[in-house]
């Protein structure tokens, strides 16, 4: 099985290890993603004013290139995904709107594609009773805080990849890998995102309240499936060592990395070299 | 304090450009706070989520146009999901930065953004960033 795959800017920089991860464990778990020949950058946040036409017209030029290699398309940032999501369903909803895009484009899209995150694929096409069947590797009770922030569930109607009050999908994904998830208030708290380039206070704030919540419920590493989120809580973390009294970092991962690991990946291939926060003495300590 | 409502002044051009852009009603809103109470930022913002709106179904453009509020809000939509009438705190704020931004008032320069952050930190941020900072 061959899914068009879109990567997204950040992807093919520094988040490589959340790419390299996941295209290796989708080989190991019997589907391909095929990377789409020519892709741009998605916009990196969809257009809250409905007339800002503008902003839907690289995202649609992304789903014009999917449409041609098959009816869905695959990606793993949640930024990516919620706005090449919502753009579809504009596309496909608001015939007005399309006409313009399309105009623009000198493309005909009709919205007809469907836009998966990868966390869907192993639920929905996959199945996680056969990612667990395919662990090599268990994790051996390593207690993980999934976090989910807001592009990956918000806004619901639209998203819909899970509830948006109290997701589980990357918890039950965390079980058949042989983790312990561990619940935590904040896991759908903002990190403060782009704030990161004007209120590094705010990011602060907001990423290390995420951070202690976990911790506090016994988080040992916390997994994403943003390079946005992952960025902020990995900084946050420096200044929350200076700040908070006797707050201990702990790594922050892609959730394809522990996958990768669990499906037998070394560990430079799952991406464990590029923490900042490094898991690899956890991995030992636990005898993974 | 004493507030004169004048209709002239609740239905002021500004005020029918705002729901326009941001295709919200502002009438809709019954000022029950969840977004406030929602919003990971508030404690940051001059004028909270539920006050903006209040300012603007009051008439008071320019208090809403003029608060810093507007370039805290990250979009997270945690104020939409908790509103009970389906309003979008967030869209709200969206116009007022495209008004601001549409009408040549950029809110950062590139100059002042630190190279360290420039080198460092993932692209979708510094994209994103632009997006809502640069007209």
């Amino acid at each position: 099985m061959k899914i068009p795959y879109y990567p997204g800017c950040t992807l093919n920089t520094v988040a490589k290890a959340f790419d390299v991860s996941a295209r290796e464990s989708a080989l190991a778990l019997g589907f391909e993603m095929q990377e789409l020949p020519q892709w741009n950058c998605c916009g990196a946040a969809f257009p809250l004013t409905p007339d800002n036409i503008m902003g839907l017209t690289a995202p649609a030029k992304v789903l014009t290139e999917a449409r041609a290699l098959g009816d869905s398309v695959v990606t793993l940032c949640s930024v990516c995904y919620n706005v090449l999501k919502r753009t579809n369903k504009v596309l496909k909803d608001d015939k007005e709107k399309r006409g313009v895009v399309n105009g623009f484009m000198e493309r005909d899209y009709d919205g007809s594609l469907s836009v998966v995150h990868y966390l869907e694929v192993l639920r929905d096409k996959v199945g996680f009773d056969n990612v667990k069947k395919s662990v090599k590797r268990p994790l051996k009770g390593i207690k993980a805080g999934a976090y989910y922030g807001c592009m990956l569930l918000r806004p619901f109607e639209d998203m819909g990849i899970d509830r948006h009050e109290g997701p589980t999908i990357i918890e039950d994904l965390l079980s058949a890998l042989g983790c312990a998830p561990v619940d935590f208030p904040n896991k759908i708290e903002c990190c403060g995102a782009h704030l990161s380039m004007s209120r590094t206070d705010v990011v602060e704030k907001l990423s290390t309240s995420v951070m202690q919540s976990a911790v506090r419920n016994g988080a040992e590493v916390i997994v994403t499936s943003c390079p946005l989120c992952q960025y902020n809580l990995e900084m946050s973390q420096t200044k929350a060592i200076e700040t908070v009294a006797g707050y201990k970092q702990i790594p922050v991962v892609y959730f394809t990395q522990l996958l990768g690991l669990a499906l037998g990946q070394t560990e430079d291939i799952a991406g464990f070299n590029s923490n900042k926060w490094d898991a690899r003495p956890l991995l030992r300590e636990r005898g993974v | 304090m004493n507030i004169k409502l004048v209709n002239k002044a609740l239905k002021s051009p500004e005020i029918e450009l705002v729901e326009k852009v941001s295709s919200e009603t502002i009438a809709k809103c019954y000022q029950c706070g969840n977004c406030t109470g929602g919003c990971p930022v508030s404690y940051a913002m001059d004028l909270p989520p539920t006050r903006m709106i209040r300012a603007l179904q009051l008439g008071r453009f320019d208090e809403a146009a003029s608060a810093e509020s507007m370039w805290i809000c990250v979009g997270c939509l945690q104020c939409y999901s908790r509103c009970p009438q389906g309003v979008s705190a967030a869209n709200i704020f969206e116009a007022l930065r495209q008004l601001s931004l549409r009408s040549g008032r950029d809110k950062k320069e590139i100059k002042d953004i630190p190279i360290e952050f420039l080198k460092k930190a993932p692209q979708q941020a510094i994209v994103c960033g632009f997006r809502k900072f640069v007209g």
